[in-house]
């Protein structure tokens, strides 16, 4: 039977997080990141999983303040999530335009060491304007240029993650030999973007190489992916999707010497659980209407618009003015209002027809375009489907997002796990002690670098 | 400085198995342990009980080497070290009381990283966290970055104070009680307590806000080992070697020198306890630098305090508050609030 991954994803700064609940904690509070990490690990998660966002969101010139805003800086938490934790893997999501590749690999080389062998890296290339008003660097990297520099950093940090060897630290007091060759951790990396050489400061960390996670849909991401990453954050979470996403990127793998199971598909995906399906349905209208207010909605529409729509009430019809074609100038550092470009007066004919066929306002189409939830169901349900996508091939596993900060894991580690434990889909108890163990990956000895 | 009676600031400065580079074979050392949680959670809690203001952790991106220029090749001393500010985070959870500082340098970093990391640990330690900005003229650490511009010392040090003077706006930029939560009007934050720093500096252009929250210190002190980068305190350092007589530590240096040559990076006090207890003169903050761990560590704790404590010159406890609150800095108003 095939096993399934999971992994907790700290809620984010979207609005899928409903922080106007009663029961939403704080964002930024260690405890929160405490209570989540330790309520995975008790479920027996392979790993805790944190995005990342290197400027605060804007939409029309000003911040974006509907939804939650701020965050603590990633490896920070993990590092001190490790002193509290003991099995689950601790990943972390690092952009390689804003990260400097020599600080970064020393970084997952320290959180390695420091957490016995469970540390994470999902690997993201971004082209953003805005974030970049925030670094030394500047600007931002054209698009042709983020793999570049994406493959130029993943292959130093390799290079710098091999540069000990594993009998290199001797550290004999009687002998008097800490290092055993004076060569120990010598690179050199001229690349493109990446020009760096020197001794690398870490001796071989418990996992050698931390494990690298993918994230981006594109040819070139998933390509990145079948040729260098243990597993790939997705967003195809249904089950046919899924499988095409599964066929094709697996499908890769060969032309690299490289077999099926050695990349995880891991969609992201959210859940909303009930006592019974009938209960979860009512649920999850409550939680999409509580993700989706008034001035959300409108936030929504401004970013296929292209405009500010200000007049306009979200109880009432769509627009009957046009988008403005081309880049998106209202939030410029959206991926979603981004990915209009192009189509925004397609879409938006689209939309306007589907609003007038339903007699919908313009709540009530956001509500449903924007809704997310992957998973709707009692406990007996939800374990169904997570256990028939995994055998189905539709992926390797999930990416849980939930919806509430801190507790929105708890009732899924209470009811689901053990249901997918009894189908014998899922670990009862951890068998090993690194994060590519949990994930049944091999070392990337001596294949990878 | 708040307090008259206890008013004696201690920092220890850690740094592998101690400053002397022959140190980790001493008795009580234990080299293979240098890159563990436990190695650094057994020296801090130490220097917890001993009530100590802070430890620093020290760091350098390059291998450690006797030649600034370059590696030495020597396989006989450590070699290889965790990044100080994911350590000071590993600390965090399981220590109390005590500050916990890194050492991250100025010159190969950038702002926006450093603001966020400190503010993070600042919230993980709960008002315990500081920086110790420092500057790197190697020219061969320069390399592990990919820096070959790199300037005279003098211009590092104005650079890196600009690099200060950026932390601390991203620090400010936002208020306090920024995060209102306002269900009814859909806002989670207050947007007007949010600022663009928009900083322009001869190295850096940082436009801001941050993306993290003022931290529970408001600005965690800054501290430097030398005057220029506009830090909060300058530490006094002072490598010490601590024995039951001066013959003893006398002798000990010896030993430890004969073993592996050593420039020590501050002066040196080889003696007893009660000697360095006379000569500690009041400054904003001394860091001892214990010359070999467990053993100096130990006598700071377990012998220079005790004595230090009966002459009324160290505190009987931690007295609640943040770090900055403990070096007398009080809670800084913030720039942008009205």
């Amino acid at each position: 039977m095939r096993q399934i991954h999971l992994a907790a994803h700290f809620p984010g700064v979207n609005n899928t997080t409903v922080w106007s609940d009663p029961a939403s904690g704080s964002h930024i509070d260690f405890g929160s990141f405490v209570h989540l990490a330790q309520t995975a690990e008790r479920a027996k998660f392979d790993f805790f999983f944190l995005a990342e966002g290197l400027s605060l969101r804007e939409h029309a010139g000003r911040v974006h303040d509907l939804d939650v805003v701020g965050r603590p800086e990633s490896f920070t938490i993990l590092s001190a999530l490790a002193a509290v934790t003991e099995r689950i893997g601790l990943a972390a999501t690092l952009t390689t335009t804003y990260h400097e590749p020599y600080e970064l690999a020393r970084a997952l080389a320290t959180l390695d060491h420091l957490s016995d062998g469970r540390a994470g890296w999902n690997l993201v290339t971004s082209t953003d304007a805005l974030t970049g008003r925030n670094f030394s660097r500047g600007g931002y990297l054209p698009y042709d240029d983020r793999y570049v520099r994406g493959r130029e950093l993943l292959e130093s940090a390799t290079r710098l993650w091999h540069s000990w060897r594993p009998e290199d630290l001797v550290a004999d007091p009687a002998s008097g030999h800490f290092v055993a060759r004076p060569e120990s951790g010598a690179f050199r990396y001229a690349g493109a973007q990446v020009d760096i050489e020197g001794r690398f400061s870490l001796p071989r960390s418990p996992q050698g190489r931390p494990v690298v996670i993918q994230a981006g849909d594109s040819d070139a991401g998933r390509e990145f992916a079948a040729e260098h990453a243990d597993g790939i954050f997705t967003r195809h979470g249904s089950l046919e999707a899924g499988q095409a996403f599964y066929a094709d990127v697996k499908g890769r793998l060969a032309r690299y010497g490289r077999s099926p199971d050695e990349l995880l598909i891991l969609p992201g995906v959210t859940f909303v659980l009930g006592d019974t399906d009938a209960e979860a349905t009512e649920l999850a209208e409550h939680v999409r209407r509580e993700q989706v207010s008034g001035p959300t909605a409108m936030v929504f529409l401004e970013q296929l618009w292209n405009r500010e729509l200000s007049e306009y009430d979200p109880d009432g019809p769509l627009p009957e003015i046009d988008p403005i074609e081309g880049e998106s100038l209202i939030a410029p550092g959206s991926i979603p209002a981004r990915s209009y470009t192009g189509r925004r007066q397609a879409v938006a004919d689209e939309w306007r027809a589907e609003a007038e066929a339903g007699g919908l306002s313009i709540r009530e189409l956001m509500v449903r375009k924007a809704a997310r939830q992957t998973f709707v169901g009692s406990a007996s349900t939800i374990a169904r489907q997570l256990h028939d996508h995994v055998q189905a091939r539709a992926c390797d596993g999930f990416i849980l997002v939930p919806h509430i900060t801190p507790g929105g894991l708890d009732g899924f580690a209470d009811r689901v796990v053990p249901l997918l434990q009894e189908r014998g889909s899922f670990r009862t108890e951890y068998e090993g002690t690194t994060l590519r163990e949990h994930l049944g990956l091999a070392s990337p000895w001596p294949g990878a670098g | 400085m708040t307090n008259m009676t206890n008013n004696l600031h201690i920092a220890v400065g850690l740094k592998d198995a101690g400053w002397h580079p022959a140190a980790w074979r001493e008795p009580g050392a234990r080299p293979r342990d240098l890159l563990t949680a436990a190695w650094w959670v057994e020296q801090v809690r130490e220097a917890q009980a001993g009530l100590l203001d802070l430890v620093t952790l020290d760091d350098s991106l390059a291998l450690q080497s006797s030649d600034p220029d370059g590696p030495d090749d020597r396989v006989d001393a450590v070699r290889g070290r965790l990044d100080a500010m994911l350590l000071a985070a590993r600390l965090a959870p399981v220590t109390e009381g005590i500050g916990i500082v890194p050492a991250v340098t100025t010159t190969h970093t950038e702002p926006f990283h450093v603001s966020t990391q400190v503010a993070t640990l600042d919230y993980v330690s709960r008002g315990r966290a500081g920086w110790l900005a420092t500057i790197s003229p190697s020219r061969w650490e320069a390399l592990h970055a990919g820096r070959r511009d790199l300037p005279s010392p003098e211009a590092l040090l104005a650079e890196g104070a600009e690099h200060v003077e950026v932390v601390r706006l991203l620090w400010d930029s936002w208020e306090d009680g920024a995060e209102i939560r306002d269900a009814e009007r859909h806002r989670f934050v207050d947007r007007s307590k949010l600022h663009h720093i928009d900083f322009e500096g001869a190295r850096f252009q940082v436009r801001g806000p941050s993306i993290t929250p003022r931290p529970p210190q408001g600005r965690p002190p800054i501290l430097a080992t030398q005057d220029g980068l506009g830090a909060d305190a300058v530490l006094t350092d002072l490598v010490v070697l601590l024995d039951t007589s001066d013959a003893e530590a006398a002798e000990r240096r010896a030993r430890l020198d004969d073993r592996h040559p050593f420039e020590p990076p501050a002066p040196v006090f080889a003696g007893t306890a009660s000697g360095l207890a006379d000569v500690l003169a009041v400054h904003d903050v001394v860091r001892l630098l214990p010359a070999a761990i467990p053993h100096d560590l130990r006598a700071i704790t377990r012998e220079l305090v005790p004595i230090l404590q009966a002459r009324g010159r160290f505190r009987p406890a931690y007295e609640p508050g943040t770090l900055r609150e403990r070096l007398g800095l009080g809670r800084p108003a913030n720039r942008f609030a009205a």
